[in-house]
């Protein structure tokens, strides 16, 4: 298992590798860093920085679609907490707005789990209702307005530097060592991975999957919600329609990338994230080519489906087909 | 026909919000709103009928918006720079949906995958298709844009049926029988029910995979066409979020979403009650669009409780039977 971990990262590494070889070929300033008002910039702090909303997202929706199910909702639970943030930024102090947006994000996820493990509903679905009606609350919350802000906390959340390193990254990273010591330093992850390898089995063996399944879709709310306040703090302001829009779509994608099937089951935290700087690598690299935007969309397409036919269960697995690749590939 | 309560309290819903609607504003009951309805909401019943079948065969397709979006583009482009007549226009795009369907079901069966990931590639697919073909705005000047546009059946009352609310009642129709009276609609409840009993069953579960995402394609591309009757343009972000309102549309009317029960007729009732509560809004005129979502999600939730009840009544007997009840 721990012999095997290495290879299981190999082909994203690579995949991320070659991305980035290409984004340094259309752009020869692609790895320039510099120092600037205690601040690096530069292309691959563009794409740590751009990349964070969705690698948040991926920390929590890979530990969702581990127990076999999905989010739909995080793109709407985001534009909600960049709301419930923004209106609040400029009357109450840092904390009480951090609180009151995670807050948010705790009531969204125990909605979902609440759906999920007490009603029994098919995540697809339960998730659904609250994408739907989310970004209706968020422009609730905003009374359909684009809320803007000035308070100096926040916005140094979305655009400020510790040692050089902007927050957003700085949190992404925490998020990362957080989350992980919570999954993998205890035998959480472990019930997670049993939970979606089948249910039924662990229920029976003693793991309390109702609670492992609530917990994974409020630590996913949670997740979202804390992008939506970077994404607001980085803009100065909460767009209820347009805060997160198809992210869900991004975060799934960085999770399937990252190798954690969507069968449920065995998920990497460290691959989803990775998986995520891949999707924003592309995004970035497209953009400097020159290339319209557009082909984004184009090029996510291709990818799922690259990902999907090497997962699909009928051919003989990951690591059989990059064998092959390798062998019939010079 | 245990699908008929829930498509009831479908119908019940419809007719109780219609009334209190009425009570407020008398002037919604009215054939003009209600010709305004049917045509307003168009392509979202001929999406959602397609839908329908999808659901009901334990799939999902979430690529119908995109390939709404994709037709009233490429319809556009090919009558108004490709100099194509119309009519071999709509053909051209017929065929492609259709092609597009049967290739996301043939990889859907042939890999094994679960259909929400293949058809959200197929929504990426269709939606950067679109926009790589343009990103703005085609206006659309054919003559049959027009002649279609000012045809309409009038109604007692000064309401108007018009030719693309006629399209989607005839589609409706055909799906309703589609589904209840062929040998086609009996294997998509088949399907729905258990793809291994029905394979055990001699239904080629592979073959009716590839024709029901084919047919929700095509109708997807059909109401792309009807899309852009609608608004006389193609535009590549058309269309965005249609597949969640069919899909709300689908459940509202009592179809299962894990498949197996359901019926077309409920579909178009749902479709009617998501634009009775845009009419009460337009109506209302102090509330904002945004309650349309909510309201929308209150219903969802509402029906899914009410099939989660449904389901568990269903299964009661059984285990109270093993538990022995006194």
């Amino acid at each position: 298992m721990t012999a095997l971990l290495p290879r299981r990262g190999l082909a994203q590494i690579l995949a991320l590798i070659v991305i980035l070889a290409v984004d340094r070929l259309v752009s020869p300033q692609f790895f320039d860093l510099r120092l600037q008002d205690g601040r690096l910039f530069g292309s691959l702090i563009d794409v740590l920085n751009r990349g964070t909303p969705v690698a948040l997202l991926s920390l929590g929706m890979v530990l969702v679609i581990a127990t076999r199910g999905i989010d739909l909702s995080v793109g709407a639970v985001m534009a909600i907490s960049g709301a419930v943030a923004a209106s609040l930024a400029d009357s109450h102090g840092l904390p009480v707005v951090l609180a009151a947006a995670l807050g948010i994000g705790i009531l969204c996820g125990l909605w979902n789990g609440f759906l999920v493990a007490v009603l029994g509903m098919q995540p697809i679905v339960a998730t659904l209702i609250l994408m739907v009606a989310g970004r209706g609350i968020a422009q609730l919350i905003t009374e359909g307005r684009i809320v803007t802000f000035s308070s100096p906390d926040l916005v140094w959340l979305g655009n400020g530097a510790i040692l050089g390193v902007p927050v957003p990254i700085t949190i992404a990273v925490g998020m990362l060592i957080l989350t992980g010591a919570i999954v993998r330093g205890s035998a959480l992850g472990l019930l997670i991975e049993a939970t979606g390898g089948n249910a039924r089995a662990s229920e029976l063996a003693g793991v309390g999957t109702r609670a492992m399944i609530l917990a994974v879709y409020v630590w996913c709310s949670v997740c979202a919600a804390l992008a939506g306040v970077i994404a607001a703090a980085d803009i100065m302001g909460a767009d209820a329609n347009n805060a997160g829009l198809w992210l869900e779509l991004d975060a799934i994608l960085a999770v399937v990338i990252g190798g954690t099937s969507l069968f449920g089951g065995r998920f990497s935290l460290i691959l989803a994230v990775l998986g995520a700087l891949i999707i924003q690598t592309m995004n970035t690299g497209i953009l400097l080519s020159g290339y319209p935007p557009e082909f984004n969309l184009l090029v996510k397409a291709v990818v799922v489906l690259a990902v999907l036919l090497l997962q699909s269960p009928k051919l003989s697995g990951f690591s059989g087909i990059m064998a092959r690749l390798r062998g019939t590939k010079p | 026909m245990k699908g008929l309560p829930p498509v009831l309290i479908t119908a019940i819903v419809l007719v109780a919000g219609f009334a209190a609607c009425a009570l407020q504003f008398p002037n919604i009951a009215s054939t003009r709103v209600v010709g305004n309805l049917l045509t307003d909401n168009a392509f979202l019943g001929i999406v959602a009928t397609g839908m329908t079948f999808v659901i009901i065969s334990g799939g999902i397709d979430l690529s119908v918006g995109s390939v709404i979006g994709f037709t009233t583009v490429f319809v556009a482009l090919a009558i108004e720079r490709w100099g194509m007549p119309p009519l071999v226009a709509f053909v051209a795009i017929l065929v492609l949906s259709a092609a597009f369907g049967a290739a996301m079901g043939a990889i859907i069966h042939v890999f094994d995958l679960p259909p929400f990931i293949v058809t959200l590639a197929g929504m990426f697919l269709a939606r950067g298709a679109s926009f790589l073909l343009s990103t703005e705005s085609v206006p659309i000047t054919a003559p049959v844009y027009s002649t279609v546009s000012d045809f309409a059946l009038h109604m007692p009352g000064g309401g108007r049926l018009t030719a693309i609310a006629i399209i989607m009642l005839v589609i409706v129709i055909g799906g309703i029988l589609l589904l209840r009276l062929t040998r086609f609609g009996a294997n998509v409840y088949a399907l729905g029910g258990g793809r291994a009993t029905a394979s055990l069953m001699g239904v080629a579960v592979g073959k009716m995979t590839v024709k029901i995402y084919m047919l929700s394609s095509l109708l997807a591309g059909i109401a792309g066409i009807v899309f852009s009757f609608y608004t006389s343009a193609g535009y590549s972000l058309s269309a965005v979020g249609v597949e969640l309102d069919s899909i709300a549309a689908v459940v509202i009317g009592g179809t299962l979403l894990t498949g197996g029960q359901g019926s077309v007729i409920g579909t178009f009732l749902g479709v009617l009650i998501q634009g009775m509560i845009q009419t009460y809004i337009n109506f209302d005129g102090t509330l904002s669009s945004w309650w349309t979502k909510i309201a929308t999600g209150i219903l969802l939730f509402a029906f899914i409780a009410l099939q989660q009840g449904l389901v568990a009544l269903a299964r009661r007997p059984v285990s109270n039977r093993a538990g022995a009840a006194p």
